[in-house]
């Protein structure tokens, strides 16, 4: 449901992933819904158990096949329905956010939250805060034009076209 | 010294105590050494010691080849001995099955090796034998243990992009940092597994992106900066940068240094209920 208010022409739609926790956030996604709550239309959710099982793969595969920027989600810490899926998961995101950081990739593409079965109101202001945040960086383009024919010197005409157009 | 550790060898190797000697030996030219194993104790001379042996010979203990030759003794510095620690904690090998000749060492290299500069562990900290003098380790602060990252992580969100995307585009793939890693010991690598591709195998700056990032990242909270990841790279991409990185991240979040303390928890396997969510929304 996109908001039905006038909206610029042209404007970019990020493309938003989130990956959420099948007890927690995503509950809470759903509460939103039957809430009938309103939110921008820009995210794809992929449950998943718990955000314990989140490979940062999943993260940088997103990158690749085209996010502009990705949202991990799960249960309050204490909450977990594994106990403690949640607390592993949070020192991964420690040490895993910086690493991409001090690679040049924007933090505020990356964000993470706990968000509970109740909270649908929560849900809501996060995904349309991460839209707007992620709207206002633009197209990730500089991981998209990244691309995957080997080093410029190897002269694909793929990217010199879009290199020199 | 050179004398101690071939009489060590040589007892060792006699009284049947273990089957094989790691060790360094002389190289092609006198500014190089090479891993040498020693099985018989005739053999014991080839084995030296100077300020070129950079090499970590834990690596081996993860090789099929080099395990086929029974229980192994290595000549390990006080660094290369913190390895020991890791994979012990790791349960990839058993204190019993490996014999540590540890060596004191005031820095290898010539010039000297940048892990050399903020060295601890000049006598290591875990070893059977201890060869050559006790040195003491002093503690070096935090500031100066990381002082290498500090130009690049002042650099702009953009000019580190493209940093790293001029080194990331140089990998060929040859995996020579991971073949190297001592603690890189996982039978079937992520790159090796197709059914999903989660890392596109040729080298292309996507993939090479993908790669260099997961590399570094299983390594968190591991990594014992041996730098033999960055001296083996044929394109020469600073990967050590990014293991130090994660080391400074694992080390201000969860106060762990691998390698250091057996009794620690490994960083990555445990977590603390108030461990840093600044970042949570």
């Amino acid at each position: 449901m996109s908001k039905a208010e006038a909206k610029p022409e042209n404007q970019f739609e990020p493309k938003i992933i989130a990956f959420l926790c099948n007890w927690c956030t995503y509950a809470g996604a759903d509460l939103a819904g039957t809430g009938r709550k309103e939110y921008q239309a820009n995210v794809r959710i992929i449950k998943l158990p718990c955000t314990g099982g989140i490979d940062p793969l999943f993260l940088i595969k997103a990158f690749e096949r085209g996010a502009d920027g990705i949202l991990v989600s799960g249960c309050h810490p204490g909450d977990c329905h594994y106990n403690s899926g949640n607390y592993h998961a949070r020192r991964r995101w420690n040490v895993f956010r910086p690493l991409l950081e001090f690679c040049g990739i924007n933090p505020d593409r990356i964000q993470f939250s706990w968000i509970s079965a109740a909270e649908g109101g929560k849900w809501v202001e996060t995904i349309n805060g991460i839209v707007d945040a992620v709207r206002e960086l633009g197209p990730f383009e500089s991981y998209q034009k990244l691309n995957t024919i080997g080093p410029e010197t190897s002269g694909g005409a793929a990217d010199a076209s879009s290199e020199t157009g | 010294m050179i004398e101690e550790l071939r009489k060590k060898a040589e007892e060792l190797l006699k009284n049947g105590t273990v089957k094989v000697v790691f060790g360094y030996g002389e190289g092609s030219v006198p500014e190089r050494t090479r891993p040498v194993f020693i099985t018989k104790p005739e053999d014991v001379n080839k084995l030296t010691w100077n300020k070129y042996c950079v090499y970590n010979l834990t690596t081996y203990l993860k090789r099929q080849e080099t395990r086929k030759l029974g229980k192994p003794a290595l000549i390990l510095k006080g660094c290369d001995a913190r390895t020991i620690i890791v994979l012990l904690k790791e349960c990839q090998i058993k204190r019993e099955d490996v014999y540590i000749i540890g060596v004191t060492c005031d820095g290898v290299g010539d010039p000297l090796a940048e892990k050399c500069k903020a060295c601890d562990v000049h006598t290591p900290l875990i070893y059977d034998d201890l060869v050559g003098e006790k040195r003491e380790n002093k503690e070096v602060p935090f500031e100066e243990r990381y002082a290498e990252l500090d130009e690049y992580e002042k650099l702009e969100e953009k000019d580190k992009w493209e940093f790293w995307q001029k080194q990331f585009e140089k990998c060929i793939k040859c995996y020579a940092c991971s073949n190297i890693c001592p603690l890189c010991f996982c039978d079937r690598c992520i790159v090796e597994k197709n059914q999903p591709q989660w890392i596109d195998p040729s080298a292309h700056p996507r993939g090479n992106l993908s790669w260099n990032v997961t590399r570094a990242y299983h390594l968190a909270g591991r990594c014992i900066n041996c730098e033999e990841c960055q001296r083996v790279c044929p394109v020469d991409i600073p990967l050590n940068l990014l293991n130090k990185k994660l080391a400074k991240e694992a080390e201000k979040s969860f106060d762990y240094r691998p390698g250091y303390n057996i009794d620690d928890e490994l960083a990555m396997s445990t977590y603390k209920e108030d461990d840093d969510e600044d970042f949570f929304k």
